[in-house]
């Protein structure tokens, strides 16, 4: 019977049976590409209401695929900004697959950013080699235990992690703006909120300044890249990473079957911490050179979006940071050649945001990307 | 040096005489607060558009969010396809440098900023802002019915505090003249502290700080941060101008902030505008040379804007003293460092 079936729904029900990731792999790659799709299409729309003629839109987005890897530079840059969003992205997840939603990634890479600072300006004569993981590991362990505070407070009174995380960015916003004035961590003759530059040791190196000085990327982007491999290798490797998963599917099972609750929630508040403080490091030794109020710059927040849309999978906050960090790269260069806003960008990530957030609306305007079955499938 | 500056020059003439110089480019990158904040970087890029319509160049700007922006928005204008490119702010002056260095064939102008020593390739603009703030200072003093003025500032900088060690030193030399005894809160030209939003682009800021300033009695506020004084205005806006008045800076916000104008006693101008326009047209001519482009009160390149809804409000004595400590401050008779 099953060959006589014309619409081919029986072979599909077989093929969903052989491969049971299909209906996952459609929510994993199809929606957020399609999601991209439509926030590029409702972004050109956006531009078109605010009278922007259709050349240069079409100028506008060839711009963004230019700046973000059209040249050397471009994908450059394009590493450079996504090696941050992607490293505290993954502390996010991290927290996201545990069933916690830390949006404390912005306070955590400022303590951490600091902390690396400090090592980073404070031993002259040190060697590199000792120098600058020192430094990064200072930035992890103080982002971390910054982190752990509000994991601390879940764990022994249950106050949400939402709310205390957001109450420590705030702390931590003033908290840097009191550090930088102090003598020793302010920079000599200057009077407003700037600390003194890290030195040379301590710096990540830039890897392609013999090509061009004006290359930025550098050597975090192996950084992210370990952190990537080595977050996939704890979530689903080890017996930590299945507690934390456990924990964030059904709390219950996890403390039925002897699960340590609360020591676990500190735990991944505190790695999550760790990864976000390395994200601050990222900033201050590759980039910045040092420390200022603003140094975060919004990663914090965005981090959230690209683990979203990376589905908190390790390998998905990687595309999803590169997606982040090429947007940022391109939208510059869309502000240069086409003189469009760079809040346009903006828009077009809150939209893919959108799109992600909601699979439903992605499917039923693209009906035809998507195998039928999985409208009764789980969703 | 000087034989580059001659080369410098022979070729800019031999350009100007060639093919006309339509293809020339100016980039802008400005500093956080946005391109439209009626103020910094406004006024800055003004200088840009004035020189898109009358010398017939291409303008483009690129706006920095946050720090991190500054040195990955020069770095895209690099590469040849800007003939000058003007950083808008203090703040930008390490990642100004630090390009300018890498890149000795690219010629960069930084708003606000000095190196010493100079750099080749850069051409500083810097204001004597102090000479005009001095002014409003006393004027303000002349003004206040509580006798106390308020004044904060966006970060701890020396663009910034400029204005406030000028506006402080005018309102102490209206009490010298007149022996009155008008406080300033917010800014202490000795310790160098004062009252700081620590950011260029939070109008909450600028409501809460001169919410304060009124809750301490002052009734003119001096806000010198860019965006944030907008939340200033709107605080006056709703107060009413006999309890609270605004002194706007860098542009005349009477017309750049034309909803809330009349809550401005005047605007103490910074003419980045017409400095950023004097070195468009001085690379276009090739007489580009580095080091540094001073605006002051006699150049014009700092002033008082009018008092428009506020003329009638100020005594013509307090007016007329005005103009003659505005003589004395260019011949130099009186000095504006307090």
């Amino acid at each position: 019977m099953t060959y006589q079936d014309p619409t081919g729904k029986l072979s599909e029900k077989l093929l969903d049976r052989a491969a049971p990731d299909r209906a996952a792999f459609e929510d994993l790659v199809i929606v957020p590409l399609f999601a991209v799709v439509v926030a590029l299409i409702l972004g050109a729309l956006t531009m078109l209401a605010t009278n922007v003629d259709l050349a240069t839109i079409g100028k506008s987005y060839v711009a963004l695929l230019n700046g973000s890897v059209g040249s050397l530079n471009a994908i450059s840059e394009t590493l450079t900004a996504a090696a941050p969003l992607t490293l505290a992205g993954l502390g996010l997840a991290l927290g996201f697959r545990a069933g916690l939603f830390n949006i404390g990634a912005e306070g955590q890479i400022l303590v951490g950013g600091m902390a690396t600072v400090i090592v980073g300006f404070s031993f002259p004569g040190m060697p590199a080699a000792i120098h600058l993981p020192l430094a990064l590991l200072a930035g992890a362990v103080a982002g971390g235990l910054y982190a752990s505070i509000a994991g601390w407070l879940r764990a022994a009174t249950g106050a949400h992690e939402v709310i205390s995380t957001i109450m420590l960015n705030l702390i931590s916003y003033r908290l840097i703006d009191y550090m930088l004035r102090l003598p020793f961590i302010q920079r000599e003759g200057r009077a407003d909120p700037v600390s003194k530059s890290v030195l040379e040791s301590a710096e990540l190196p830039r890897l392609l300044s013999f090509i061009d000085p004006n290359l930025r990327v550098h050597a975090g982007i192996f950084l992210m890249f370990a952190a990537v491999a080595a977050v996939y290798w704890l979530l689903f490797r080890t017996r930590l990473g299945f507690e934390f998963r456990t924990s964030g599917e059904s709390p219950d099972a996890a403390r039925y079957a002897g699960m340590r609750a609360g020591l676990l929630i500190v735990l991944v508040m505190g790695l999550a911490g760790a990864l976000a403080g390395l994200a601050g490091a990222n900033q201050v030794l590759g980039v910045l050179g040092r420390a200022t109020p603003g140094f975060s710059a919004g990663i914090g927040f965005d981090a959230i979006s690209v683990a979203l849309l990376g589905r908190s999978h390790p390998i998905g906050v990687l595309l999803a940071g590169l997606l982040f960090g090429a947007l940022e790269a391109g939208g510059r260069q869309m502000q240069v050649d086409a003189g469009v806003s760079i809040d346009l960008i903006g828009i077009i990530q809150a939209l893919i945001i959108v799109f992600i957030a909601a699979p439903l609306l992605v499917r039923a305007l693209f009906p035809w990307g998507f195998s039928k079955l999985t409208k009764t499938s789980k969703e | 040096m000087l034989n580059k500056t001659l080369r410098a020059a022979v070729a800019g003439t031999f350009l100007a005489t060639g093919a006309m110089a339509a293809d020339f480019t100016a980039c802008q990158v400005t500093d956080t607060g946005g391109i439209d904040d009626n103020s910094f970087n406004q006024t800055a890029w003004k200088g840009v558009l004035d020189a898109q319509e009358k010398l017939g160049i291409d303008g483009r700007y690129l706006e920095s969010q946050a720090e991190t922006d500054y040195e990955a928005n020069i770095n895209s204008l690099l590469g040849g396809q800007c003939d000058v490119i003007i950083t808008v702010g203090f703040l930008l002056g390490d990642a100004t440098a630090a390009a300018a260095k890498a890149n000795p064939d690219q010629k960069f102008s930084i708003v606000d900023y000095a190196y010493d020593p100079a750099i080749p390739n850069v051409l500083g603009q810097v204001y004597s802002t102090d000479e005009a703030a001095f002014l409003a200072g006393y004027l303000a003093a002349g003004m206040t019915k509580t006798g106390v003025l308020g004044t904060f500032g966006g970060i701890n900088i020396p663009p910034v505090t400029i204005f406030m060690d000028g506006f402080y030193n005018g309102a102490m030399y209206y009490n010298a003249q007149k022996g009155a005894n008008v406080t300033v809160l917010g800014w202490n030209p000795d310790s160098r502290e004062g009252l700081f939003t620590n950011n260029f682009d939070s109008l909450d800021d600028g409501r809460a700080f001169a919410q304060n300033l009124y809750d301490e009695g002052a009734d003119i506020v001096l806000p010198v941060a860019g965006p944030v004084g907008l939340g200033s205005a709107a605080l006056a806006d709703e107060l009413g101008t006999d309890k609270m008045k605004i002194i706007g800076v860098d542009a005349d916000l009477y017309e750049t902030d034309p909803e809330k104008g009349y809550v401005y006693l005047t605007s103490i101008t910074k003419r980045m505008d017409s400095t950023v326009y004097d070195v468009i047209e001085r690379t276009m001519n090739g007489q580009f040379v580095g080091g540094l482009l001073v605006g002051t009160l006699e150049s014009g390149g700092v002033g008082l804007a009018p008092y428009h809804d506020m003329e009638d409000l100020v005594p013509d004595e307090l007016k007329a003293e005005i103009e003659t400590i505005r003589a004395g401050i260019i011949d130099g008779s009186i000095k504006v460092g307090g």
